[in-house]
């Protein structure tokens, strides 16, 4: 159950593993996330479904090494097992013809968009992806991107991949030049907040899906509240994706640091035992 | 067919009843005391979270409370019993010393004996209808104390009875969620001979018993073992799985499932809607208690945090509150409060958990009601101000309502929060199912037998009640098997 089948790096700290979950890969659609254990004594960690292969039984999952959990995650190799992982959960992308979309992607947050790509493409729009990375190693699944859009923009901090500059002028360009519909912006909460806050400037309806804390990921505890339109929700029965003119960003951000000092607290142990065993 | 009250009198009639209840002379039985449970002592037990508070009885205590009982004619305590335990002899099985019958006659009707003698409001059920109570006014017979000796010293004795099921009629049921409903509706099927699999969403089987119940009041051992008897019996089980997501309905009953029971549970957890509620540092009860009892944070070697407080408040009266501010004083708090907007008396926490409470130094900051939080640069909440409150005319459910005293309010500081009051019904079997008929809370609507607006599929525990007991979720299962069996059955015909 579980077994991871292939795992490839992008980057030092991003890690694609394809993972055997016949059930999950058959019920998930875009938007869909999971949840995941590495080990019997290890956290819950809420990772969306980058993809699926019906046929194989397995489904697509990437992670940022950001802690504990996520480096023993990417510690794990093809033939281990996850000990968990159930889902799918939250509620799918809403997809539809609309027109023109916008597809906008910061750093990993481009592995939850490329389903919501592809369904966007098959529903038969017309998509326009805009990627964006600190720098050219972390541009995450390009090609496969392309692959559904009719125009990928590659946007990079320091310029050594696409353009230098941010998302939001890659994305201000698209929208002066033709009329977009609608837009999808995932990515880090800062990315998506300003993403969002030049969307409304311009009118044009905007889903942002959120990586908020989590625990069971069932509605059950609540650690992923987040307001949307001045009222509380729940990003794992609720969301994970909203419209993003209504959230609350400031607090998402804020209540993404709540576990900060624990999270240091715990990586300096669990780097001194790492060193302790060599 | 006999009804219960015959097959009860039955039971009363056996000789070694009738021999037993001439052994003692009735004012020789009501004129002992009752016996005290004891308990580890408040300044030891506040350090460890999985040291069990209340110790159980001794042999002797066990026999000389069990002789109390009456072994009354018209068992009125039996009513006061959500699953029906056949009390009177239990008790008269403790009192000659065949402490396995015990065990036995409970497991009849209860899947989860040593779950409920530590957990269930005895006071304000069978004990409440008890012949000392309401004819004598004197303490009841400790008819849950006696529950739990009998589960645990089976449990003990090493060589537990697993009940007997009829033969296989290889009909599948599912039964959604693992928590007290669940447990106790798979119990009952297997017994009648059903295929039955119980389908959990968490890692973990056991729903709110391991996730929300901690360990100082019931251990987890305690409930794997009641959990194993079940896997003798046939129940299968399967975590991480979300019905209605991971398959759905129609995929189940391809694969072949006739009959659904759903108790998933509360779910969401209800939060107050003042403002700096999402402050870091204010969590649900569901979140405190989930991260420590399920997830482990207490201890280093799990990987999950949970936040730590210095002054903790925990909102409400409930159990769940007096669970989350006992916890919070394990954790090492230096303050934990109790932040209740009506009084003792109406608080709906058992009287032994406030009292545990009380002992281990809980403070209790009654006739307040938090209005807005404040938190430092760093959005972690720092203080809290409440608005004192004075007790007015009676509400719906009976209790004098609580009333704001105009201007009065209080500023105190707090480093984490806990919210527990109440949960709502968790949306996810009822958003998978458009036919399903759920009332305008998201509760799950059932008829007298827990049948839904979908013939197969039945439902109990709190996606019916909205917030209830484990007994009551458990009566609930019993009900829904019975009536299951029965549509079951006529189908067939």
């Amino acid at each position: 159950m579980n077994r991871i089948v292939e795992k490839e790096f992008f980057s030092e700290n991003v890690v694609k593993l394809v993972v055997e979950a016949p059930l999950i890969a058959k019920a998930r659609k875009p938007g869909n996330f999971v949840i995941l254990r590495v080990s019997e004594n290890g956290e819950r960690i809420p990772l969306t479904i980058a993809g699926a292969d019906v046929e194989k039984g397995t489904i697509t999952l990437i992670a940022q090494k950001v802690g504990v959990s996520t480096e023993k995650l990417a510690a794990l190799n093809v033939g281990d097992s996850l000990i968990d992982l159930v889902g799918p959960l939250g509620k799918a992308t809403d997809i539809h013809k609309v027109g023109t979309v916008l597809c906008c992607g910061g750093g990993v947050g481009v592995a939850p968009l490329l389903p919501i790509v592809e369904g966007f493409k098959k529903a038969g729009n017309r998509v326009v992806s805009v990627l964006a990375a600190r720098s050219k190693d972390l541009i995450i699944l390009e090609d496969e991107v392309r692959k559904w859009s009719d125009e990928v923009i590659v946007m990079t901090d320091d310029g050594s991949h696409g353009r230098k500059g941010l998302v939001t002028q890659g994305a201000e360009e698209v929208i002066l030049r033709e009329k977009i519909d609608e837009c999808i912006a995932i990515g880090p909460a800062i990315m998506m907040k300003f993403t969002s806050l030049l969307t409304k400037k311009y009118n044009i309806p905007t889903q942002a899906s959120l990586n908020a804390m989590m625990v069971d990921g069932t509605g059950m505890c609540g650690a992923c509240r987040v307001s949307v339109g001045g009222k509380t929700k729940f990003t794992c029965v609720d969301g994970p994706e909203f419209d993003a003119h209504q959230i609350d960003f400031d607090e998402l951000m804020m209540r993404l640091g709540g576990y900060k000092s624990e999270e240091k607290e715990a990586f300096e142990i669990y780097n001194k035992m790492l060193d302790c065993k060599i | 067919m006999t009804t219960y009250t015959e097959y009860l009198k039955e039971r009363r009639e056996q000789e070694w009843r009738e021999e037993l209840r001439k052994k003692l002379k009735g004012k020789e039985r009501t004129d002992q005391p009752r016996v005290h449970m004891p308990e580890v002592d408040p300044n030891e037990r506040v350090k460890s979270q999985t040291v069990e508070v209340n110790l159980g009885l001794g042999r002797e205590e066990a026999i000389k409370e069990a002789s109390r009982c009456m072994d009354c004619v018209n068992p009125t305590c039996i009513e006061g019993c959500p699953v029906g335990i056949n009390i009177p002899e239990f008790i008269k099985n403790i009192e000659r010393e065949e402490f396995s019958l015990a065990a036995k006659t409970l497991k009849m009707y209860n899947a989860l004996p040593a779950v409920c003698g530590r957990v269930c409001p005895q006071e304000k059920q069978c004990e409440s209808k008890c012949f000392y109570t309401i004819k004598l006014n004197k303490p009841a017979v400790a008819i849950g104390y006696l529950e739990r000796f009998a589960a645990d010293w089976e449990r003990e004795s090493g060589s537990m009875d697993v009940p007997q099921c009829a033969p296989s009629n290889g009909i599948k049921v599912a039964a959604v969620g693992s928590g007290p409903s669940s447990l106790s509706f798979a119990g009952d099927m297997v017994k009648l001979g059903y295929d039955v699999t119980v389908f959990e969403a968490l890692h973990e089987i056991g729903g709110v018993l391991k996730y929300g119940i901690p360990e100082f009041r019931l251990p987890n051992r305690m409930v794997d073992v009641e959990l194993d008897i079940l896997k003798k019996m046939g129940v299968k089980f399967v975590t991480n799985f979300i019905v209605g997501r991971t398959a759905s309905f129609e995929q189940l009953k391809e694969e072949g499932f006739k009959g659904f029971f759903v108790g998933s549970g509360a779910g969401l957890p209800r939060f107050m809607n003042i403002p700096g509620e999402n402050y870091n540092g204010i969590m649900s009860s569901n979140e405190y208690l989930t991260r420590v009892n399920l997830m482990g944070a207490n201890n280093d070697e799990f990987d999950t945090p949970v936040l730590r407080g210095k002054n903790v408040a925990v909102i409400g009266g409930g159990n769940t509150a007096m669970d989350s501010v006992r916890t919070a004083k394990r954790l090492g708090a230096e303050r934990a409060m109790i932040v209740y907007r009506r009084s003792r008396v109406e608080m709906p926490a058992r009287v032994e958990e406030v009292k545990h409470a009380e002992e281990e130094g809980v403070e209790f900051l009654n006739l307040t009601n938090p209005i807005e939080y404040f938190a430092d640069e760093k959005g972690r909440v720092n203080k809290m101000r409440l608005q004192l409150m004075e007790l007015g005319e009676p509400d719906a459910s009976g209790r004098r309502s609580p009333v704001e005293i105009p201007g009065a309010t209080q500023d105190i500081d707090v480093d984490l929060v806990i919210v527990a009051v109440g949960v709502s019904p968790n949306p996810l079997i009822p958003a998978s199912l458009p036919d399903l008929k759920v009332s305008r809370w998201g509760t799950i609507e059932v008829n007298d037998g827990m049948q839904s607006s979908i013939p197969v599929l039945f439902a109990g525990g709190d996606i019916v009640r909205g917030g209830a007991t484990v007994i009551l979720a458990m009566g609930d299962g019993r009900n829904a098997a019975k009536s299951m069996h029965e549509y079951l059955s006529d189908q067939k015909d």
